[in-house]
């Protein structure tokens, strides 16, 4: 579970009140106008933003430790891979930053690369690839880290509208199949209503409550009707 | 890696050889009286004064022609232009003493246009000075004008911007950010300029450097000599601290390129203008370039020794330059810039006398001299070095900090991982200009060397010194052509950074 109680950032001309409570193995889009501070609220929970007042809590815990102790995942918009390193050394880092690892951990990279559909491409540099495949490099060391939150900043925003909805597949897929706990920033409410169970949207420096997606598009709130350009 | 202690290692290398330096200056100035008490008297007023003019009308003719050029080769395409982009790279490449060579061969006494024009004094260093400085901003400039989008010069067209509104809405706005960061540099390299007036000056013309030099190594008033490096060390500082970060960005160094594609500038009146402007930049750099090669080519003489003795010397001082600037790129703060600008905040002079003071109990062992000089071209380089590093660095933080940090790579994982292979490109460059400045050098061989050590410029000093033009000329022509080579397979490096 991630919770936020009474969450307050701050930073030049930007303010944000933060009160969120996300159950594990809930699939949560982030919704909200540009500049709203969507990608703040990952960046506070992953730990790359601090708070000026309240705390993270992940599983009951205060999140105080450094991103990659936290029982996170992120992926970004872009830079989600090395250019100089090939596809199986992209996914490998995710296990071990010295890439020194034994059968095992070389098998479950094989695993993770056949599952997001990359098995063949191991031995490719990232530029010889797709921007698709790249975004699955990142998918594949998400499988191999094994963490049950998975936070996504608008990942598949630079792909074709098929090829990001061939992604968001996927992403549902893992979703249910590990159980993962998903916070995804997206610019696309057809997107959220896809993929997610739950809405947390962000607007006038404050990340309202979560609500379900039926509700969410139902909604008469004035703020959500204006941010999905239907008359208020 | 990230620790105070690592942090703290290459400011205080260079905090130490600079402490080094000026201890036992300080030391010996206090034991012998005067320092401080010799107070400001007028030649120090004439020099700081010489210094300020000369500096500030190098300046000025660099940029003022540097802003007409840059806008020509913004807006035109045309028939050899290449070659003139090539062109201005030249000057960039080249040791100090080489230019003052080609200067010469030209407007010398001896020179092609028959000595009409008195090359010694205020003339000849800022002739030398806008040689050096005026590419260099024009070449800063380019890279400003080339961060305005494409769309707001056709959105001007479509607009019926004149010549007039397109300077003043699209071009003013960025050149009023940049300009200031490009003058004080420039300000700065030519304030703090000694070969050329070392070579050109005169008695009545001579800047800070120089006189502190001559202080020391011709008079021995060390007294007068800090006090000199005391106004010189203000002076900077308040250059440093007015301009901001220094405009020593890696585009000065590598690349080169026009990227948007301009369709103003198509009346009569804009067309003889621009003509005008790339017309003056030829006749700049074309003739002294000329009269070089003119001059060089038919006496060109390799001098094993001394090739083999400015390569043993530019060597090491460039692998421990990049070396320490690597370590400072890392950690992009106030004191990591003030540490890479230090021998621009500290005159070299300065350092050679008091390291010379401190170290003369070795009794001016080769060794000790030919470490000391590698030591101050370190320092000389490292300017140049993080300019070209810290970007790159920015840049990798930028892009890969934050999935560094969530896979916890870091300390030799993420040098040997991460950090070396992207760093690749930009490393060989800094490697290849740090080797080009310390190869041309010749302030640190004056100030340190002794009679038995030649290195390539100090023997084109001491020709020029002795009336053998000829041989000098060959010389220098070798020097520049291996000068610029180099520093053409750095542009390219520099371009696939891009």
């Amino acid at each position: 579970m991630i919770k936020i109680e009474n969450g307050h950032y701050e930073t030049k001309g930007f303010a944000l009140d933060i009160n969120i409570n996300i159950p594990d193995g809930k699939f949560c889009a982030v919704l909200g106008p540009s500049g709203a501070g969507k990608s703040t609220l990952l960046s506070i929970i992953s730990g790359f933003e601090s708070l000026k007042q309240g705390h993270v809590i992940i599983n009951g815990e205060p999140a105080a430790v450094s991103p990659s102790a936290r029982p996170i995942s992120m992926i970004f918009q872009d830079h989600n891979v090395f250019a100089h390193l090939d596809v199986w050394s992209n996914v490998a880092l995710g296990i071990s930053p010295n890439l020194k690892l034994n059968a095992e951990q070389k098998s479950e990279i094989e695993t993770a690369l056949t599952r997001v559909g990359i098995a063949h491409l191991s031995n490719r540099k990232p530029a010889e690839i797709s921007g698709g495949e790249r975004q699955r490099i990142a998918i594949a060391r998400v499988l191999v880290r094994n963490k049950p939150i998975l936070l996504l900043d608008e990942p598949f925003a630079a792909l074709d509208p098929g090829l990001r909805l061939d992604m968001l597949g996927l992403i549902t897929e893992l979703q249910r199949e590990r159980n993962l706990t998903v916070l995804m920033v997206t610019h696309q409410p057809e997107e959220a209503k896809f993929a997610a169970q739950k809405i947390i949207f962000i607007s006038d420096g404050k990340g309202q409550e979560l609500i379900s997606t039926d509700e969410f598009f139902r909604s008469h709130n004035h703020a959500i009707l204006k941010y999905l350009g239907r008359p208020t | 890696m990230n620790n105070p202690i690592t942090k703290a290692i290459a400011p205080g290398i260079i905090l130490g050889a600079i402490l080094l330096g000026l201890v036992p200056l300080i030391s010996f100035a206090i034991e012998r009286g005067g320092f401080l008490n010799a107070g400001i008297d007028p030649a120090i007023v004439h020099v700081l004064w010489f210094t300020l003019k000369q500096a500030f009308l190098s300046t000025s003719i660099s940029v003022v022609l540097g802003i007409f050029v840059s806008r020509a080769l913004s807006r035109r395409q045309f028939l050899g232009r290449e070659l003139l982009l090539s062109l201005l790279a030249v000057p960039l490449a080249m040791p100090a003493i080489v230019v003052v060579l080609a200067i010469t061969a030209i407007y010398g006494a001896q020179g092609l246009l028959g000595g009409g024009f008195n090359l010694y004094g205020l003339n000849g260093i800022l002739l030398a000075h806008v040689f050096f400085n005026f590419p260099l901003a024009t070449r800063l400039i380019v890279e400003a004008l080339n961060t305005i989008p494409q769309e707001n010069f056709r959105l001007a067209e479509q607009l019926n911007f004149s010549g007039r509104a397109i300077f003043h809405n699209l071009e003013w706005p960025v050149l009023r950010n940049t300009l200031p960061r490009i003058c004080g540099l420039i300000f700065l390299l030519c304030a703090a300029s000694f070969v050329i007036v070392l070579t050109l000056g005169g008695p009545s013309a001579t800047t800070l450097e120089v006189a502190i030099y001559q202080s020391l190594r011709q008079d021995f008033d060390v007294a007068r000599a800090l006090n000199l490096s005391l106004v010189q060390i203000l002076l900077c500082l308040a250059l440093i601290f007015a301009a901001g970060k220094m405009a020593l960005h890696n585009s000065a160094l590598s690349s080169f390129k026009t990227t948007t594609i301009r369709r103003d500038g198509q009346s009569a009146a804009a067309k003889a203008f621009d003509l005008l402007a790339l017309t003056i930049a030829l006749l700049l750099i074309g003739p002294p370039l000329i009269a070089l090669i003119v001059s060089g080519i038919t006496y060109l003489n390799f001098n094993l020794q001394a090739c083999v003795t400015s390569i043993a010397i530019a060597l090491p001082a460039a692998l421990l330059s990049v070396s320490l600037a690597w370590a400072l790129a890392r950690h992009d703060n106030f004191a990591t810039h003030v540490a890479a600008l230090a021998t621009l905040i500290v005159p070299p002079a300065v350092l050679a006398t008091g390291w010379f003071l401190a170290l003369r109990r070795f009794d001016e062992s080769l060794l000790v001299v030919i470490i000391s000089i590698i030591a101050l071209n370190t320092l000389m380089a490292l300017p140049f070095s993080v300019s070209v590093l810290a970007p790159a660095f920015a840049q990798i933080t930028q892009m890969h900090g934050r999935l560094c940090a969530q896979l916890n790579i870091s300390g030799w994982n993420k040098l040997r991982r991460i950090d070396l292979p992207m760093m690749r490109r930009p490393l060989a460059q800094a490697l290849l200009m740090s080797f080009v400045l310390s190869l041309g050098d010749l302030t640190a061989v004056t100030l340190l060397g002794t009679q038995g050590l030649v290195t390539m410029p100090s023997l084109i000093h001491q020709q020029m010194g002795h009336y053998r033009g000829n041989d000098a000329g060959g010389t220098a022509l070798l020097l520049a052509a291996f000068c610029f080579a180099l520093t053409l397979i750095a542009q390219r490096l520099g371009k696939s950074n891009d």
